[in-house]
């Protein structure tokens, strides 16, 4: 992540709507498909809502990752909330206490290629997720390790 | 700014113009159980394609905005989602199975006139 970093301090709902706006700028930029880049906004949303309802505010970073030939979006979500008790709930199907559904983190985590959470009680939350270019994760995939022979 | 309702016929119309903060979704949700009573409607279309996300807040809220309208008596058609905000609902797996849904307002209307035309059929 780099120059093209972009943080939006979330404190209101108005902040997630400004935040999804950055992640789909982003990715148009750097050549993602509409249907990603909404992919994308839309993990944002649900991540950037997260840090409103539990932690009451935070920011989210979003940036490029990858070399010169590959390209990916990086979301860090970052608090100092309450922190997650058990990420492993969390991260299964309607488990909420944020008065929803349960769906936000399982959901965001796949509509994204990875997703990461960092969390202690007391101190806060960092969730990190990415997703690669389309053309670019069919490279990733051929260059890994396992398959260089 | 509050999203725009439009009364047609037995119908409400309310037609999303960008993107929503969640207290717009919280209004829109307000204002149309409030008219629904006072113009006595039959059905709600909610027009999202100038929707940029729908996460699973916006679509929990249009799951309560069905819900309540239904126990108003009034059945509730969402038009316009986008291809690319359609599959982000799918593969996030926003159950999905409460939602009527129809590609446009024209359709939607027709879906309206049948449902209303069969309800005073069976009730009459």
């Amino acid at each position: 992540m780099a120059d093209e970093d972009v943080t939006v301090l979330i404190a209101t709902d108005a902040d997630i709507v400004v935040a999804r706006g950055e992640g789909r700028a982003l990715a148009g930029r750097l050549g993602f498909s509409r249907t990603d880049a909404t992919l994308i906004a839309t993990a944002i949303s649900e991540i950037g809502r997260n840090i409103l309802v539990h932690a009451g505010a935070g920011e989210v970073r979003v940036g490029r990752a990858g070399d010169d030939h590959r390209v990916a979006i990086v979301v860090v979500a970052r608090d100092e909330g309450p922190g997650i008790h058990d990420v492993k709930r969390a991260l299964e199907e309607g488990y909420a206490t944020g008065g929803g559904l349960g769906l936000g983190l399982p959901g965001s985590r796949r509509l994204m290629d990875e997703f990461d959470i960092e969390t202690k009680l007391g101190h806060g939350t960092t969730v990190t997720m990415s997703k690669w270019r389309e053309r670019d994760r069919h490279a990733v995939v051929r260059d890994a390790p396992d398959r260089d022979g | 700014m509050p999203v725009p309702i439009l009364k047609q016929g037995d119908y409400l119309i309310a037609s999303i113009q960008s993107a929503l903060i969640d207290s717009e979704v919280l209004e829109l949700r307000d204002d149309l159980a409030d008219r629904i009573g006072r113009y006595r409607s039959q059905g709600i279309i909610i027009d999202v394609a100038a929707l940029d996300v729908i996460d699973s807040f916006v679509a929990r809220s249009l799951r309560n905005i069905a819900r309540t309208a239904r126990l108003r008596g009034a059945v509730t058609i969402i038009v316009g989602i986008q291809p690319d905000v359609a599959v982000a609902m799918v593969q996030f797996r926003l159950n999905l199975e409460w939602l009527q849904t129809a590609l446009d307002l024209e359709e939607a209307l027709a879906m309206l006139d049948r449902h209303t035309r069969e309800r005073d059929r069976d009730g009459g």
